[in-house]
């Protein structure tokens, strides 16, 4: 790693001094140092992830033995392992976390989006307190939230349930923020009147007017929602006490847990977290190109 | 559900409180009702008469304030504190520098790979906490780690990453490498949003573009900048499943290491939910009173900015 980094690095902490020598090795340079700047933030970036792709193909000896950045021969054999622990658990994790992640996001989503509908078009008495009392959510510590949620649910005897991981979720102030601003930019005001003229109802206007002009940016809103549900690790922890019920983070963190004393068990470890981040860099890859970047600040163009 | 002589009276008026009714029984069920029990539960305490034996031995009484004055004088609980202020001195200047650079590097010209290396530098964001601290807890482990085979064939030293100082700088690592990438984009974001003209204007007066950069580029995206650092702040101060997963691999991460991480034990290992209750109630309102101040003081430089 560091013959890679080193020659590179050269000609950012060289510039400083010749920039002001002339203008065509300016020009030259310019167009240099952002490139190898941003090609060091990738390779730190991408460093972890190429480590763990490696490390999944060694068996628990080669592990240890071999060259970090050396593929090894034993990725069939760890995958098996995996998928025969503890009964396929591991898939179970896989399974739970979709289940957590896809449904929670999509009614999460569904809530964000006429939230923020409302809070757009509408002008209301409490609109503002409305807003603001949703919005301080974000600011809440999980941990603030956690605690009494899981005694309070522990009253109507739902934790340790797929409810106790997926209700608590659904509501999150940040989507609410993305869709009031995108409802205000994605849907003009005289469309809602123009329906009203034609003597349509409000929820009327709001499922075929509005939320077809909202689908682009409820997209971003349900990935965001998605990642957040997919990544969280406290809310399970705290509620669930069944390992057949985990999410993947749960899964993965119990596992080191245990086999933190027992290397044997560092290469399920590893595979399982190849396996772990495959699902989301997919997701990341493919839908890149419709990531909303702009709604990523709350910056939309109108 | 409505009759048709209500929704006629109501007409428009009703709409935006039915549509807002999902959010507001969601918000009320899981934070305002969530928040009221904790902050019920920090000014009550368990009484336990006799041998704590039978239905009516315990008893839950009115603690007052002392709850709280426990807290405050917990050592342990400051100690989390001070960590996690040593913490964010690291990660919160770091991470935003670092997306500040990449972002300006975007959107310099003639750059080459933009689209790659963006996309590499926003991928942390989509890795858990958990499989991060992970991945780096294995990078930072003698036995397996990539940095420990190059220090051991250059005959270097090999720090212990997973212990004292190091360990800083260790959980501070893992943070700006899964931060740095969202805030590059929301800078980049507003970069992108300046208009052409600025620039051009510029450039006929003869700037350079680290001119550009310094005097017209941050200036116009501070206000994402303040957000930014604003959002970092408050992550910092709750940070739990980095610290939470390292702690199987070494054993200077405490299970009090961090304050939230204090207030898990002492509500579900110690089971003293009471004075858990009084703690999160504490970090809570910190973080309020430091995020109101925070944006209450960015809200009156900028309008200092607008009238000079």
């Amino acid at each position: 790693m560091s013959s890679l980094a080193v020659p590179k690095a050269e000609p950012v902490a060289g510039s400083t001094p010749t920039a002001d020598q002339g203008r065509p090795p300016l020009r030259r340079r310019i167009a240099l140092i952002p490139t190898v700047t941003l090609l060091l933030g990738a390779v730190y970036c991408l460093l972890p992830v190429a480590w763990v792709v490696i490390a999944a193909t060694k068996s628990g000896r080669e592990l240890f033995s071999t060259f970090t950045f050396l593929p090894g021969s034993g990725f069939a054999e760890n995958f098996r392992d995996l998928s025969a622990y503890r009964d396929g658990v591991y898939w179970a994790w896989m399974g739970n976390s979709a289940l957590y992640a896809g449904l929670g996001a999509l009614l999460s989503t569904c809530v964000s989006a006429i939230s923020g509908y409302a809070l757009a078009t509408y002008r209301f008495r409490g609109r503002e307190t409305i807003f603001n009392v949703l919005l301080a959510g974000v600011l809440m510590p999980p941990v603030i939230l956690a605690v009494p949620q899981y005694l309070l649910l522990a009253e109507v005897d739902l934790t340790d349930s797929y409810l106790s991981v997926l209700l608590p979720q659904i509501l999150f102030p940040y989507g609410v923020y993305l869709a009031r601003i995108y409802a205000a930019a994605a849907v003009p005001a005289d469309v809602v009147e123009a329906g009203r003229m034609d003597g349509a109802s409000e929820w009327r206007i709001f499922t075929r007017i509005a939320l077809p002009m909202m689908i682009p940016g409820m997209v971003t809103v349900f990935l965001f929602q998605f990642v957040a549900i997919w990544n969280n690790f406290l809310l399970p922890y705290i509620m669930l006490s069944d390992d057949e019920k985990f999410p993947i983070t749960l899964g993965l963190f119990t596992l080191l847990e245990q086999g933190a004393n027992t290397p044997a068990l560092y290469t399920l470890v590893i595979t399982g977290a190849f396996l772990a981040v495959l699902p989301l860099v997919a997701l990341f890859l493919v839908i890149q190109r419709f990531w909303s970047l702009d709604l990523l600040s709350g910056a939309v163009k109108s | 559900m409505k009759s048709t002589a209500r929704r006629q009276a109501y007409g428009v008026k009703g709409a935006p409180y039915a549509f807002l009714l999902p959010a507001t029984i969601l918000f009320a069920l899981f934070f305002a009702l969530p928040i009221g029990y904790a902050i019920w539960l920090s000014f009550h305490k368990v009484k336990v008469s006799g041998l704590g034996l039978g239905s009516g031995a315990r008893k839950e009484v009115w603690a007052g304030l002392e709850n709280y004055t426990d807290a405050l004088t917990d050592s342990e609980l400051l100690h989390g504190t001070l960590r996690v202020l040593g913490y964010g001195c690291v990660v919160v200047p770091v991470m935003l520098g670092l997306a500040l650079l990449f972002a300006l590097m975007l959107d310099s010209e003639k750059v080459r790979l933009a689209p790659f290396t963006r996309l590499a530098i926003f991928l942390p964001y989509a890795i858990p906490g958990v499989v991060a601290a992970l991945l780096w807890g294995f990078l930072y482990l003698p036995d397996v780690s990539p940095f420990y085979f190059v220090l051991d064939k250059l005959g270097m030293p090999q720090p212990d990453l997973l212990d004292g100082g190091p360990l800083y700088l260790a959980l501070s690592n893992i943070a700006v490498w899964g931060g740095t990438g969202f805030n590059m984009i929301v800078i980049y974001t507003s970069l992108q949003a300046i208009p052409a003209e600025v620039y051009e204007a510029a450039k006929l007066d003869g700037a350079t573009p680290t001119q550009i950069a310094l005097r017209i580029k941050i200036p116009m995206v501070a206000p994402s900048l303040v957000l930014t650092f604003f959002f970092s702040i408050i992550a910092t101060l709750q940070v739990f499943n980095e610290p939470t997963t390292l702690k199987p691999l070494t054993n200077s991460v405490s299970t009090t290491w961090s304050p939230l991480m204090k207030v898990y034990r002492d509500a579900f290992g110690e089971g003293d939910i009471h004075s858990a209750a009084a703690q999160a109630v504490i970090i809570a309102f910190a973080t309020l009173l430091l995020s109101f101040g925070f944006l209450r003081a960015a809200n009156r430089r900028q309008k200092q900015e607008a009238t000079r």
